[in-house]
């Protein structure tokens, strides 16, 4: 119970926390702080995507930066087609920031189920290389595709919309990033107390088990890696929406790398752990980018620090070990 | 003789040169314990694993009332009606004991793909749990951990487990190993009472155990089926004596 109250301040100190500190920064006419908030709430959207599948599931995958960057593409191209007033496929572009996140949610839900499809056969290194193989088959096509700007990437020019606030302004930006970061934190607490999560967190420590008492690991697994790929490709494309720019890097494996150092710098599968990892890895950026252009070394340190003397990461550190059914 | 529940006919399984479980026919009839006896090495657990799935036969076939599994899943096969309990305890060791079983009733019920509402909020699940522990014994440590239970504590929770399943058969290979002589006593008490439930295929090495439970014996050697009876029929026969019980038969 006692560790359970913990982890449940800790939560709390940290989405005040990533609240107060572009609020302060808003008073304090710092738009560059609120726009750094966004950034961390927006990669903590694609964290928790990617914490479905790795922390609740034990699915390793190098490759979310497909999920990412093709959310990313979505909102970029169909803003381009809005800009210049043409079709794609048929449909007119949009500007709007919640039909484009729902495009971008079912295309990478989509895309994940196929590359969960074929790779859930496997498991182990081979597991995260085929996702791997998967993302950068994206890369090389995105880097390859001259309709959308190829490897130079497509600019969005105007920032696309949504209603009711002014999304021209950083902090109107950060209030839709935190609340989508919100709804996503509660449906991940929600998966993961649902029989869905008994059922794929059984299946991350003894599938055997879980397929001898009729529960068939295959199909809960690739459910949870579509979910884990819709949230991220949600993220991706608000990313877009923030930068204004959509670009092959999205689909980087370097991308995919990131996610998993978020993950496993705040805790895997702690509710709060893609808050913690994202605020640390922005946080490093941010201040020992400044001081030397080395700062990924010093990271890579306190990510060896992490694995290990601290295996929950910061919320584990903070809070002991989780407590499960 | 009513029909049988489990029926295999000519199951064969090679690893490389060994033939691991060799033309093996066995049934399992409702209401008896069927005891599967043979040296280390013999093909017992080979023989779990064809019937239960983990293992694909090279020959023959696995029927569970009357249909034919041999092709199923493990995971269709256990639905069907199938409930195992392995060899060395695999549980989910984050899991409390509640947990384990709450998953299996989940499981049995075939509803795993329910998204919202809170498991551990669903009261007659809880409850249900709570009973089939308190059936083995185990309800006083519902809320530990399975990594933090004793090894007498995990098998009983493996039996848990599979009456939470309901299942049509029971499969136990070895459940009374490493449980002390109290231990087994207790779990030769409960299989007693469980087989009234459904049949028992039991894989066990201690034999004063076998002797006092089992409605008929199968003695497996080199992955063959040399003798089946009753305990009467199996400690009388001199094949079996010979190549297996030696002393600890004689009268
Ligand atoms: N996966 C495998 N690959 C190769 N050989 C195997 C495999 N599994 C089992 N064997 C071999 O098959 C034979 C039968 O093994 P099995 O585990 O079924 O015996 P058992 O009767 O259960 O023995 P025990 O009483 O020790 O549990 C043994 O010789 C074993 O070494
Ligand atoms: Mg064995």
């Amino acid at each position: 119970m006692d560790r359970l109250r913990k982890e449940w301040v800790l939560n709390a100190v940290l989405a005040g926390a990533l609240f107060a500190v572009p609020l302060w920064a808003l008073m304090s006419d710092e738009p560059f702080i609120i726009t750094l908030a966004t950034r961390i709430a927006i990669l903590a959207i694609a964290a928790v995507g990617l914490n479905i599948a790795l922390g609740l599931g034990g699915m390793v995958s190098f490759g979310h930066a497909l999920y990412f960057g093709l959310g990313g593409y979505v909102a970029g191209i169909a803003a381009h087609h809005a800009f210049h007033g043409t079709p794609v496929l048929g449909l007119p572009g949009t500007n709007q920031m919640l039909p484009i996140w729902a495009i971008a949610m079912v295309v990478s839900g989509t895309l994940a189920g196929i590359v969960g499809a074929l790779s859930l056969r496997t498991s182990g290194i081979f597991f995260i290389m085929i996702t791997l193989a998967f993302a950068q088959m994206g890369f090389f096509f995105t880097l390859s595709w001259p309709a959308y700007g190829g490897e130079d990437g497509l600019p969005i020019f105007m920032r696309n919309q949504f209603p009711g606030l002014n999304t021209a302004r950083p902090w109107d930006m950060f209030l839709i990033a935190y609340g989508v970061l919100l709804l996503s934190l509660g449906l991940f607490a929600m998966l993961r107390a649902a029989r869905f999560g008994a059922a794929l967190m059984a299946i991350r420590q003894n599938p055997d088990r879980a397929a001898a008492i009729g529960i068939s690991p295959f199909g809960i697994r690739l459910v949870g890696f579509i979910l884990s790929g819709m949230i991220t490709g949600l993220a991706g494309a608000m990313m877009a929406d923030l930068t204004r720019f959509v670009s092959p890097a999205m689909l980087a494996w370097t991308m995919s790398g990131e996610l998993i150092v978020i993950i496993i710098l705040g805790g895997v599968g702690r509710l709060f752990g893609p808050v913690a990892g994202a605020a640390i890895l922005v946080g490093f950026e941010v201040f020992f980018g400044g001081l030397t252009e080395h700062w990924q070394f010093w990271l890579g340190l306190v990510l060896l620090a992490v694995v290990l003397f601290a295996r929950g990461g910061l919320v584990g550190l903070i809070t002991g070990r989780a407590r499960n059914v | 003789m009513s029909e049988p529940i489990l029926a295999l006919s000519g199951l064969t399984r090679r690893f490389g040169a060994l033939k691991a479980v060799d033309d093996v026919s066995l049934t399992l009839v409702p209401g008896e314990i069927h005891a599967l006896i043979g040296p280390n090495g013999a093909g017992k657990t080979t023989l779990m694993g064809l019937i239960s799935g983990r293992i694909a036969p090279d020959s023959g076939t696995v029927r569970l009332v009357g249909q034919d599994i041999t092709r199923l899943s493990v995971a269709r096969r256990a639905r069907l009606g199938l409930g195992r309990s392995f060899q060395v305890s695999s549980l989910i060791p984050d899991y409390t004991a509640r947990g384990n079983v709450m998953l299996a009733l989940q499981a049995r019920q075939g509803h795993s793909y329910r998204f919202v509402w809170p498991v551990m909020r669903d009261r007659p699940l809880w409850q249900a749990a709570t009973d089939i522990l308190a059936r083995v014994g185990l309800d006083t440590r519902a809320s530990v951990e399975t990594a933090f239970l004793s090894h007498g504590e995990r098998r009983l929770l493996e039996i848990a487990v599979a009456l939470a399943l309901d299942p049509r058969c029971f499969l136990l290979d070895e459940p009374m190993a490493g449980l002390g002589s109290e231990g087994t006593a207790r779990m030769v008490d409960f299989l007693q009472e469980l087989k009234q439930q459904a049949p028992i295929l039991l894989v066990e090495h201690d034999m004063d155990a076998v002797f006092r439970l089992a409605d008929r014996i199968s003695v497996l050697v080199y992955g063959r089926i040399i003798a089946t009876g009753t305990a009467a029929e199996i400690r009388a026969n001199s094949q079996v004596r010979a190549v297996y019980l030696g002393e600890e038969a004689a009268p």
